[in-house]
């Protein structure tokens, strides 16, 4: 059985300067309570990795809204014009990785790889700092693995095992995530009794999950 | 020719591009329109990289669905051949070879086939989402655009000044003016639009166009 608490008791343990993957894109998909609540507590000094920052008060904008992060792994931030500003500023330091290199990067974090290679970037400015490697005459890029201390996710639903499935484009990065934190806090709209997701069913294995907070 | 009839002789002509059964990513903003134009009898699977397959029309608003938009976050609707992925899954489509086609716009395309189209410097930045992977990873790669920027300067030109998307990728360049398609010598002029001269187009492009004058197209 995963233990249910509430959204402020799940991020509780969340402290300066940790590195936390939030789930979403474009605000679907991401857990807004679990969101809502680490505004609330008013960690500073984040490093957040998350498809993008959305838009102002919306999903991971607000992280940014509140000026809650350091440094910002990211792919996009054109919806919340803060974070472009704030990183001309020197204020936030954002990492910009191709949507593809930073899902196969977390998916690296929690499958035990030492990362990936990619030819995605090869030529561009992505490339800078990065090891090229040649395989088969086809040039790529060695892109390291990402892990995080905290993931808070969005689920549609959860098994009392934590076993999940998720509804559409609001999987997204979610199940990537699961797996590449230390600590997995999920927020789903419905928890439902074991065997209530048929087990072919499942994306997201419960043994990832470690808290789970309900939703809307 | 007003800005949106522009818009649609690119989309139409885009369209002609896009055979039964492919699997094709659209980006934002004019190249979405292009789904409108489908030859009769043809039928797309529309990819979307925030994780599904079979993007179908945009609903009535008060149908819209929280969880279910396009990689713009805007409300679609999803086809009865459709499914849904994570963003790993997503991108070893879009990687792997498996998307057929897709259509984007672009800042600068030069006579190697490079894209620019993700930042300029000296403005805000936005990111490049997934336009990277899918240059990178799509079998043809279309860049659907107007000829020239506002300011009337080229758009396709001799080598891009701007940050790239991806190296000598492109394949094919559809504009208001013309279809030029990008082959290991250079750009091919293979059609004009009706209505546009050869002498426009030559003076509208900023890089060596090669052709012959009695195989060139009017579409």
């Amino acid at each position: 059985m995963v233990k249910i608490c509430t959204a402020n008791e799940a991020v509780k343990d969340i402290s300066e300067g940790m590195c936390i993957m939030i789930g979403g894109f474009l605000g679907v998909g991401t857990p807004d309570g679990l969101v809502q609540a680490l505004v609330e507590k008013g960690t500073k000094n984040l490093t957040v990795i998350t498809n993008d920052s959305a838009y102002p008060g919306v999903g991971v904008g607000k992280l940014q809204d509140s000026k809650q992060m350091s440094t910002l792994y990211t792919s996009y931030i054109g919806g919340h014009p803060e974070s472009g500003r704030c990183m001309e500023e020197g204020a936030l330091k954002i990492v910009l990785t191709p949507q593809g290199t930073l899902a196969e990067q977390i998916r690296a974090g929690g499958s035990g790889l030492g990362g990936v290679l990619t030819p995605t970037g090869v030529g561009t400015v992505v490339e800078e700092g990065k090891s090229k490697i040649v395989v088969a005459d086809k040039t790529y890029l060695l892109e390291e693995p990402l892990k995080a201390d905290f993931a808070l996710l969005k689920a549609y639903k959860a098994d009392c095992h934590g076993n999940l499935i998720y509804r559409f484009s609001a999987r997204n990065f979610n199940p990537l995530m699961a797996m590449a934190a230390k600590n997995v806090i999920v927020e789903v709209e419905e928890v439902v009794a074991a065997g209530a997701i048929e087990p072919d069913n499942v994306i997201t294995p419960g043994i990832f999950v470690d808290l789970l907070v309900k939703g809307r | 020719m007003a800005q949106m009839d522009k818009r649609v002789r690119i989309a139409k002509r885009v369209a002609e591009e896009l055979h039964d059964g492919d699997v094709v990513n659209l980006g934002i903003g004019m190249p979405t329109l292009v789904a409108n134009y489908l030859s009769h009898g043809v039928s797309i699977v529309l990819h979307s990289e925030n994780g599904f397959l079979g993007i179908g029309p945009e609903p009535q608003s008060e149908l819209a669905d929280k969880d279910l938009v396009n990689a713009g976050g805007k409300p679609v609707t999803i086809q009865e051949n459709g499914c849904c992925f994570d963003s790993a899954m997503s991108f070893a489509i879009i990687r792997g070879g498996h998307v057929d086609t897709t259509v984007l716009g672009a800042l600068e395309v030069d006579e190697q086939g490079n894209l620019a189209n993700w930042m300029v410097p000296g403005k805000r930045i936005s990111g490049m989402g997934g336009a990277m992977d899918l240059v990178v990873g799509a079998k043809k790669i279309i860049i659907a655009m107007e000829h020239n920027n506002k300011d009337g300067t080229a758009k396709i030109v001799k080598q891009c000044s701007l940050p790239l998307t991806a190296q000598a990728e492109v394949d094919l360049i559809i504009t208001d003016m013309a279809v030029i398609a990008v082959q290991k010598d250079g750009l091919h002029l293979i059609e004009i639009a009706e209505g546009t001269t050869l002498e426009e187009v030559v003076a509208a492009t900023g890089a060596q166009l090669i052709f012959s004058e009695d195989n060139i197209r009017i579409f």
